[in-house]
């Protein structure tokens, strides 16, 4: 066990177990949670640290999602740092209560386990259920491995609780591709994350020697500017964000990139950009066609909101064509990704030559044959071949 | 007097005085509460025998009886008439709002 000692441990965990360890390292006051597939192992993992008293928690055995967020708030309005976790149906069914704790501004961090949402049912992985919550007022991060997942968990409750921010923050993991792959995780010790992570004193929390009222309503007079203070705490994130990710790196080695993560772009005539796991295959896919003396790269889309505009608005001036693979679908439009990364490169010199790839629906795998595909298209357009603007990857019929 | 006071309440004049998410301090009525009445009770203290029937009955606590005779809270009476009904005196009389009276 790493409580109490002083230097890292090596630990092979799933993404999950991941989650799970920096959660234990940031000393939740309460935990509420509502085991579901494949966030079940989160939920699992807590309550045995829990009950071998190696984490001191109140830990709530709820009765819903619902509740689980409901309780989540709860503690933090008394002052308490919140964690739960969800996936899919689940983070669906909360929805309401995303809302209450963004706008009510209690700085909660959830897990969400990304899987498909019903019907037709499916328990496996994209991310349609979290882009899905985009106009909640969370702060959305995407993950590609246990690693990332354990340092996030540890980040965002730094973020979360900072000053002038007190936003909620979602950290997604794919799931299965990212929860259930057992991997080397190296897990801080107690002291470090103590040192990053200070004790939470809440500046929104009741106190009985200056009693407020909470969660008011706001009538038409008032309402927009709690709105416009939503929207500019969230956009003062974005620097919160990177001066976070760095002095994490400095202390524990592992510096993740802030609001993207580039690959081999400096140079490159066509990037992807991706989000979550399929960044690690993709990579792998650049490294192969780079050998052939193919100019690609890659953009990982850490996170999704507060949005990077600024960053693809730059990136359009060094590219040529620029595609997104989307685990997800805007039914009637398009990848929310790709809606997102095609209106911030537009301007009035015109739009980007832009591919949206939708692949990796329900847990279909996004192949390297099929990432080496979509490239090619990239590049076809790059050269000025006609490529449509969605395209879906990995069907099991081409019309 | 426990009646609810009338705190004043400085509105944010600008973004920085505005609170941090919707809170607001606790335990003040920043506004009187009365604009639907309709008719408005009228208490004869020379009538009343100070049974606090109507002081009891009041559904919005609006009857203040401190100063030793029986006193109504304009600024959050509803005006529902249960007092005037109730009194078994006959003490209380509903006046249309606006009228002039003594």
């Amino acid at each position: 066990m790493t409580s109490g000692n002083k230097v890292s441990k090596r630990e092979f965990l799933n993404g999950d177990e991941a989650v799970a360890y920096g959660v234990r390292l940031c000393r939740p006051n309460v935990v509420s949670v509502y085991p579901i597939t494949p966030q079940t192992i989160v939920v699992e993992k807590i309550s045995e640290f829990v009950a071998n008293k190696l984490m001191d928690c109140e830990y709530i055995h709820v009765e819903s999602e619902h509740s689980a967020m409901a309780a989540a708030m709860g503690a933090s309005m008394v002052g308490a740092r919140a964690f739960t976790a969800t996936s899919s149906q689940g983070l669906a069914y909360m929805h309401e209560m995303l809302h209450y704790v963004s706008g009510s501004r209690f700085p909660i961090v959830m897990m969400n386990a990304n899987r498909t949402l019903a019907a037709p049912w499916n328990i496996f992985g994209d991310q349609r259920d979290s882009m899905a919550q985009r106009d909640t007022g969370w702060i959305q991060v995407y993950v590609e491995n246990g690693q990332e997942a354990l340092d996030m968990i540890i980040q965002a409750y730094r973020l979360a609780e900072h000053e002038g921010i007190y936003l909620p923050v979602m950290v997604n993991l794919d799931g299965f591709v990212n929860t259930h792959t057992y991997e080397l995780v190296s897990v801080p010790s107690q002291k470090e994350v103590d040192e990053f992570l200070p004790a939470f004193v809440s500046k929104n929390a009741v106190d009985f020697n200056n009693p407020r009222s909470y969660c008011m309503s706001a009538s038409t007079e008032w309402n927009m500017e709690f709105r416009q203070q939503q929207h500019e705490a969230m956009m003062k994130s974005k620097k919160v964000i990177e001066s976070i990710d760095r002095e994490f790196g400095d202390k524990f080695g592992r510096y993740h990139g802030g609001m993207v993560k580039e690959y081999k772009c400096d140079d490159a005539e066509v990037v992807m950009v991706t989000t979550g796991s399929v960044s690690g295959t993709s990579r792998l896919v650049v490294d192969s066609m780079r050998e052939k003396g193919l100019k690609v790269g890659l953009v990982k889309l850490r996170f999704f909101r507060p949005f990077p505009a600024e960053y693809f608005r730059e990136l359009k001036s060094r590219v040529k064509a620029v595609g997104v693979i989307d685990r997800n679908l805007s039914f009637g439009y398009e990848g929310a990704v790709g809606s997102e990364v095609k209106s911030a490169m537009y301007d009035s010199c015109g739009s980007p030559k832009f591919i949206d790839f939708i692949a990796g629906i329900a847990g279909r795998d996004i192949k390297k044959d099929d990432i080496e595909l979509m490239y090619n298209k990239l590049l076809n357009l790059s050269r000025g071949q006609e490529e449509a603007e969605l395209q879906f990857i990995g069907m099991r019929w081409q019309e | 007097m426990s009646k609810p006071q009338i705190v004043k309440y400085k509105m944010p004049e600008c973004k920085k005085d505005m609170p941090l998410g919707p809170s607001s301090e606790a335990g003040v009525i920043i506004e009187p509460n009365a604009g639907w009445r309709v008719m408005k009770p009228i208490i004869d203290n020379s009538k009343c025998v100070m049974c606090l029937r109507c002081w009891l009955l009041c559904p919005d606590g609006v009857i203040d009886r401190e100063k030793g005779i029986l006193e109504i809270d304009y600024n959050f009476c509803k005006g529902c008439g249960i007092c005037s009904r109730e009194c078994p005196q006959k003490a209380i009389t509903m006046v249309k709002e606006g009228k002039q009276y003594d």
